[in-house]
Order: structure tokens, then sequence, then C-alpha cells
């Protein structure tokens, strides 16, 4: 016989809605109270003059039966004939949510207890939420006392169809609803007399339906490396694989740090020696080149690397007595690494129980004890991660504020960038690793800032010319600037594109992106595109900080601009020769706000090169740093 | 992955996490099967070695086979052993049956008492003990990383939250943190563990000519056999299969109150 299976099951109730009467009842129906246990209960409850409450069974430390409330997450092991279960206790007092969550982060499956009487409660809610976000997918919801209730089935048709709908608003579905009388045993190892209208199953049958939970096959590798331990002239990384498989002879990058190296030999005592190791296990590896390892690394396959980035999108509950606030800083702690973080920006603070949104003003951002909020955290240093919908373990984290944990979280996905090129993931947004060297240490050096001239209009109103003729005159000023040219790029960086729609979005996309490392290093970037879409553009400008990014509008009539054609482009695209030209067969979106607006059928080459020449200097009195 | 093999694993995490956060680290080993496998698997997360001293709290009524079969894992194993002792109350004799103690009582001076010394002396801040869930009710109540204050006392209304492999590793000074790895373990789990890993127990666990076995082993004046006729590991895993009787049974000083047991922990005992 194999050892035992145990299936981890949370237990979730509102204060006085009967869990300790249901998990009393359940032990004795599945014969699991130890010897003498239920007499020895029986027997105290006499001499104290009281009458024998199932509840006292869980109810073993002596704080909790004065109180009659179960203050901690305890855990009690039963049995049925397919498995054993252990059952994290959790409270369902409010103060004692740190408890609850302790004892569900850990759960594989979830019962949640409410009152047939008294119906859908503020904790009934908070728990469906925290499912969610602990994770937990398998859960059944009991509807006790319906003995109460007259063992009505309007009455538990209507708390089904309240609370099913209320869990379906954040994302929980539970397996089924069952009507139970926990106190005479109603429905949880037998079917219930009482309810004859009940076809459904048990909840033992229910529980025995559950599937003990096995980490995904066929995920990324991630190693999280604990610490590295020179043992009889080793050096060994200790760690655990968290997902995926570890080879021999892989190759891995640790992240962070982007160290590479390939897997020698996996190490393990006392144990059958293996070439690999898969989700879970706890092991040591020893590697082929000698690199800078230290804990918190997380060792990936180079093609499946985590995102490494120092902004990320959080879901966090928060447990601490201080509130989690904006413009402090925390601690971040993932798999094994550490990071001081603090919040960057709130999308939503909710309340738990009705997920009404806490409205705060600027002056008092942060969340609350017991609130949930979907915020944007920024780290300190490079965090390696998943989105929890990608990878479980490394897509969560706990907060800790001064000595304590006081907040858990899962990053949500968002477009994060990843360190490698990737056309499955388009960037929307740049993170940066901040280096040692800062924009503004390059701006003194240089005598200017960097920033994007962004020169849009139809083929042939001069932005080329314009743009060469602005590089030139820059340079003669000992300024940092470059062209980057539509052709030219075509040429190279954007080959594989082509002049559809998409296409030209991706185009522009590239082009933005290119422009926006330019600025940063510290140079005058100056793109001629047509770039005739609103929205691409806008694109480029969020991606730059603000008043780096100068659009100027070449604007010159179209007729003025065939009259030109300096590449002979019109004349085919009205013999049909050139499909999608901008301004013939492709519309141009002209922009509603430009910086600059340069009429190049009134203005010549020189005029307008002065405007911007202006306009950039102009920007020279209002900073300190500037061109 | 089978389920000895979930709870070695996550184990051996655990030992490796308390290894790293802990300049100041030692393993309570109480000789029993629970300490000693657990001993086992500090082997097994630091590939053969234990790089932290093993501290056993002697109250002079362990049963003398104890202290011969501690000596020799010792001897085999390389361990490095520190002996806790309340000399002061054993001089005096306020023990239990011979002095005035209670069972309580003198629990707290040779036991706890002389553990607290023991940290004290060499400044322990994370100590390793091998306590289960699924023990008593009150140890159901531990976390993996538990905190205790300067008096070693436990605040079991107040603790941290403990989520995701994260545990509480920042703390106060002069307080210490008990480290549980085996706290998700049942006694069944660990027989088990026992025959798949062919670890060395102490006999006193097997049954004798008269059919009795110890379950739970600590000091003879409160420690009594159970009836068995288990004369292996395998039959102690077959016992404990179908047994209903919990395993603190032969453990006197957890019945002179009702909550003699949870009054000794909070105060700082294991």
């Amino acid at each position: 016989m194999s050892a035992t299976e145990h299936l981890k099951l949370v237990i979730f109730c509102h204060v006085d809605h009967g869990k300790s009467t249901f998990v009393g009842r359940l032990f004795h129906d599945t014969g699991s109270l130890p010897e003498g246990k239920l007499e020895q209960l029986q027997q105290i409850a006499e001499r104290r003059g009281v009458p024998f409450e199932w509840a006292n069974l869980m109810d073993a430390l002596q704080s909790e039966r004065d109180q009659n409330i179960t203050i901690d997450t305890a855990q009690i092991w039963f049995r049925t004939p397919k498995r054993q279960y252990v059952i994290i206790d959790a409270p369902g007092h409010i103060e004692f949510l740190k408890n609850m969550v302790t004892g569900a982060a850990n759960a594989e499956a979830a019962l949640l207890v409410i009152d047939a009487h008294e119906g859908v409660q503020e904790n009934s809610r908070r728990h469906g939420y925290l499912l969610n976000l602990l994770g937990i997918r398998q859960i059944a919801v009991l509807v006790n006392k319906m003995d109460l209730a007259g063992y009505s089935q309007e009455r538990f048709n209507a708390i089904e169809a309240e609370y099913r709908a209320w869990l379906r608003s954040v994302g929980v579905a539970p397996k089924v609803f069952i009507p139970i009388a926990a106190k005479h045993g109603d429905n949880i190892a037998s079917r219930s007399a009482n309810m004859p209208w009940w076809k459904g199953a048990t909840v033992l049958e229910t529980l025995d339906d559950f599937k003990v939970c096995e980490p995904p096959e066929g995920q990324p590798l991630r190693f999280v490396v604990q610490d590295v331990y020179r043992f009889d002239q080793r050096r060994i990384l200790a760690g655990r694989v968290e997902s995926g498989t570890i080879r021999v002879g892989d190759k891995l990058v640790f992240c962070p740090s982007n160290k590479t190296s390939a897997v020698k030999t996996i190490e393990r005592w006392s144990a059958p020696t293996t070439d690999s190791a898969g989700p879970g296990e706890s092991i040591g590896i020893t590697l082929t080149e000698q690199i800078f390892v230290e804990r918190g690394a997380i060792a990936a396959h180079e093609d499946t690397p985590p995102y490494e980035l120092t902004k990320l999108k959080a879901r966090v509950f928060w447990l601490g007595r201080q509130p989690f606030a904006k413009g402090r800083p925390y601690k971040l702690k993932l798999a094994t690494q550490e990071v001081e973080v603090s919040i960057e920006s709130f999308d939503r603070i909710l309340d738990a129980s009705t997920l009404d949104v806490i409205a705060r003003s600027e002056t008092e951002a942060f969340v609350g004890r017991h609130e949930v909020a979907e915020l944007t955290l920024r780290t300190k240093r490079l965090l390696a991660f998943d989105a929890v919908t990608e990878i479980v373990p490394t897509g969560r984290f706990v907060i800790v504020d001064g000595y304590d944990v006081a907040g858990g979280g899962i990053i949500v996905p968002d477009n994060y960038p990843r360190r490698t090129a990737d056309s499955q993931h388009k960037s929307r947004d740049i993170y940066w690793n901040v280096g040692k060297v800062t924009a503004r240490q390059r701006a003194l050096r240089n005598g200017h800032a960097g920033c994007v001239v962004w020169l849009t209009g139809l083929s042939g109103s001069g932005k080329s010319t314009i743009s060469t003729e602005l590089e030139r005159e820059l340079f003669n000023l000992g300024k940092h600037a470059y062209v980057l040219d539509g052709d030219n790029i075509r040429h190279g960086l954007n080959a594989d594109l082509g002049f559809s729609p998409k296409d030209r979005k991706e185009n522009i996309r590239r082009i933005g992106e290119v422009a926006k490392l330019f600025a940063d290093a510290g140079v005058i970037c100056i793109t001629a595109f047509i770039s005739p879409y609103r929205a691409d553009r806008d694109f480029v400008r969020r991606l730059l900080p603000a008043g780096q990014f100068i659009e100027v509008y070449v604007n010159a009539p179209i007729e003025v601009c065939e009259q030109r054609d300096p590449k002979g482009l019109y004349a085919k695209a009205r013999a049909n020769v050139l499909k999608e030209f901008t301004g013939i067969s492709s519309p141009y979106e002209p922009p509603l706000e430009p910086e600059i607006e340069l009429r190049t059928d009134q203005l010549t080459v020189a005029e307008s090169v002065a405007r911007i020449l202006d306009h950039l200097h102009l920007r020279d009195a209002e900073s300190d740093v500037s061109i | 992955m089978d389920h000895l093999s979930k709870l070695e694993n996550h184990s051996i995490y655990i030992l490796r996490e308390a290894f790293n956060k802990f300049d100041r680290l030692a393993m309570l080993w109480s000789i029993g099967k629970d300490s000693t496998a657990l001993l086992w698997l500090a082997r097994k997360a630091f590939f053969g070695h234990v790089p932290f001293p093993l501290v056993h709290v002697d109250t002079s009524y362990k049963i003398p086979s104890m202290i011969e079969y501690r000596d020799r894992l010792c001897r085999e194993w390389k361990l490095q052993l520190v002996v806790g002792k309340n000399e002061e109350v054993l001089r005096e004799g306020r023990t239990y049956p011979q002095g005035r103690a209670t069972r309580v009582e003198c629990c707290g001076t040779l036991k706890k008492d002389a553990l607290k010394a023991v940290l004290d002396k060499h400044r322990y801040t994370g100590v390793i003990v091998g306590v289960r869930r699924d023990e008593e009710p009150t140890r159901a109540k531990e976390r993996y990383f538990s905190p205790r204050d300067q008096n070693m006392e436990w605040n079991v209304a107040d603790q941290p939250p403990e989520l995701w492999d994260q545990f509480k590793t920042d703390f106060e000074k002069g307080a210490h943190i008990r480290i549980h790895p085996l706290l998700h373990w049942t006694e069944l789990n660990v027989w088990e563990y026992i025959e798949r890993e062919n670890i060395p127990v102490i006999p006193l666990y097997f049954a004798n000519e008269k059919g009795e076995r110890y379950r739970s082993l600590g000091c003879y004046p409160c420690t009594f056999p159970i009836k068995s006729n288990a004369r292996t590991v395998r039959e102690i895993v077959e016992e404990l299969r179908h047994t209903r009787i919990p395993e603190r049974a032969g453990r006197a000083q957890d019945k002179e109150s009702e909550d003699a047991f949870e009054k000794l922990r909070r105060d700082g005992y294991m």
C-alpha cells in the first residue's frame, strides 16, 4: 500500500454559521474521531453543566471555548474510504482574516458554509473574493441550518441564486451547492430524509470527487535558488523546481542577473541518481562553468525566461495593522527574491465584501486593513517574475512591513516586455532597468537632453529634406543628432513589414521604440515617416517622458506633394501600380495638436528648420537641463 | 510525485530557508522518531551534512537506552551535540515524582527552562523543532516559522500570516523563531518515511515480549507504553493505519488539566 494521499481542504464560514458543528459532525459520520474523544467532550460538557456541542471538538483551545470563536488556523485529519483529508480550519471572524488566508493559501479545495436562515453575509462575500485571489478552484457551498429554514427548497434556491451570481462576478464558480443541517447530519454522509427534493450529491461524495492538486506539466522551467553550498569541495546551488523540468546538460539563464551556464549534475542525498527533476522537487545542481549566482536567482531555459522588470501590475490583499501607503518603502518577497518596493499607482481599491470601489483622495493614497487593491508596484531592483496566470509559484508574492508579512498579492497579466525579442509579447509600455548613468548626467555632459523630433506628413511634403537639414544644423551646433529615415529602416530593421494597416502600425511601433532608445541615450532623434495614423503617433508619444516627443506636422496640400513627387510614387499610385498609398488609396490622419506645424508650400527648407530649432531653444528657457 | 516525496521536498525547502535566514541556528533533537526523521531530512537538505548543532534537553529522566542511541548516532553521523540540563532543579530535587513538583511543573523546569537556558547561552535565534500539527490540537495552531518573544512566550492568538512558503524571517531583537519543518506530516507519514528511507530508530518503539511498545517517548516517570504487537516498522505502519487511539495517550503530563499542554506550549515548551 502506498503512502496515504491527502487532500487539503479549507472551510470558510461566517461566525455562527455552523462550521465547527459541521466539522464535528463530519468527523463523527466518517468514524474519524479518536477513541474516547466524543465521550471526553460529553463528560466535560456535563461537568460544566452545559449541553454538548459538536463544535467543541474543533475548538480545542481553552480561549476558544470561552469566546466561542475559532481564533487560529488549525489542521485536523479525517478520512473517507477513498482517502485522507486535512481540514485547515479557517476562522470566520473578520479580525482573524490573516489566519484564514494562512490556512487557505495551501488548500486544494474549499467548502463555503452559509446559514440558510441568515443568508449571504459580508464575510461570505469576502471569502469568495479571496478564494479567487488565493487561487482555489475546487469549491462547494454548503447551505447550513436547513432545519431552521423548514428544509425549504425555495429558501435554498434563493440563496444559491444570490450567492452564485455574486461569486460569478468575482470569477468564482462553485462546483455545487448542497443543502445541509450539520447538527442532524442531513446530506453530510447520507442523503437527508428531510429534504427528499434534493437529488444532488452529499458532502462526502462531493469531497471524494475533488482532485489532489498536482503541479501542471509542460510549463517553462523555473528553478528557484535558495542558497549556494560548498560541501565536499563542490559548489552546489540548492533550490526547488517550481515549474517545468530541469535536466543535466540544460543551458540555464539565471534571472535577473542574466548569467548563463549549463547543468553539470543534479544532486540529491541518499536518493536514486537521476538526470532530471520536476515541479516541487527540492534538489541541488552543479554547473559546468562557475558563475556568480546567489539566493534569489530564478533559473530558466534561455528561450522561456521570466519577465525581468521593475514595474508590475498586481492584486493585493492587505492584512497589516498599518495601511499599505503610497510613498513608503516596503519589502517584496517573491520566491527567494527580496526587493524594496513601493506603490506606483492605484487602479482600484476595493472593499472585498461588497466589491465597492473605495474612493480616496491623492493625499490619502493607501490600502487599508482587509482591503484589496488593484495597483501598479515599482521595485527598486529588477525583479524576475511571471504572471500568475502563466506560472503560479513565481506569480505571487508577499509584502513585508517592518518585521511583519502584512500583505499578499498576485501578479496579473499585462503587456510586459520580454527580455528576448519575442513577437508574441508586443510591448505597449517600456519598463527600464535603471542603469548607473542617469538621463540627467548624460544631458549635463552633452549639453542637451535627448528627445524625439517626429516629422509626419504626406509623401513629398518635405520630411526627409527637412530632417537631413535639421540634422546638419544640429551637428554644426555641436549637438548629438541622428535621423531615422523611413526607407532606410525598411531596408533593415523593418524589412519584414509591408504596407497593410497592421504592418504600418508595427513599422511605427518599432521606430518609436528605437527612437525612444536614442532619446534615452541622450540623442536628438529625428524621424521622417509618413506615420499616417494618429493612434500610432500617440502611442510613441506615450513612450516618452513629457516634453521629449516633438510632433512636427509637415503640411503641404496633396496637389503640391503630387506635383513634387520626388520618387515618382504618386504617379504609380494614380496608375494603381502602388496599392495603399497614403493620401490616394490609404488615409492620412493629420495631427490635432502638433508641437509644430510647417506649411512647406509657404516656407523654405531653411525657415522650416529654423522653426524647429526655435522650438528646441524655447524648451531651453524652461528647463535647466536643455538643448 | 507521491505523497511522502511531497512532504519530504517541502520539509527540505523549509530547512534550507531556515539555514539561510538564521546565523545562530540549532535543531532540537529529542531522540524520538520525529526529530530523528527530521535529522534525516536535514542530511537530505544539506547533502549528507548537518550544518548546525543539535540541542538535546536532557531531563536526566530519559530512558537510558535513549542516551546510548543518541551518542551512537552522534558518532556515526558526525553530529555536533549541545546538551541542556537544569542542574539547579535536579540538585534541589524539585522534580516529579520524587520532589514536590507536579508533572506539568516538572516539564516546565526540566524541559522548558533548560531549553531557555541553552538558547540564551548560545544565543540561538532560530530553533528547528520536529512538532507536527496532528500531534495534538495546540500544535495544530502552529506556523512553520513561529516567533517566540524574549520570554519564549508564544502569542497563539496573534500569529503572523504564512502563505506560499513565505515565512516570517524578520523579527525584533531578543525574539527567536521556532522552525517546524515537520508540521504538515502525520504520525503515520513519519513511520512510512522511516520505512522508505530505512532510518534507524530507537528499539523502544517496537513491541517487547510483554506485548507493549512506546508510541511517544519522554521521561520514564510520565511516559507509558501502549499495548501492541508491532515489532517492525512495517507492523507499526499497519497498526497506525487502523488505530483510533491518540498518539500522546501514553504522555501523562498532557492530562493533568484540560489545557495543560496548551499552557506548557504558550510558555515555551516544545
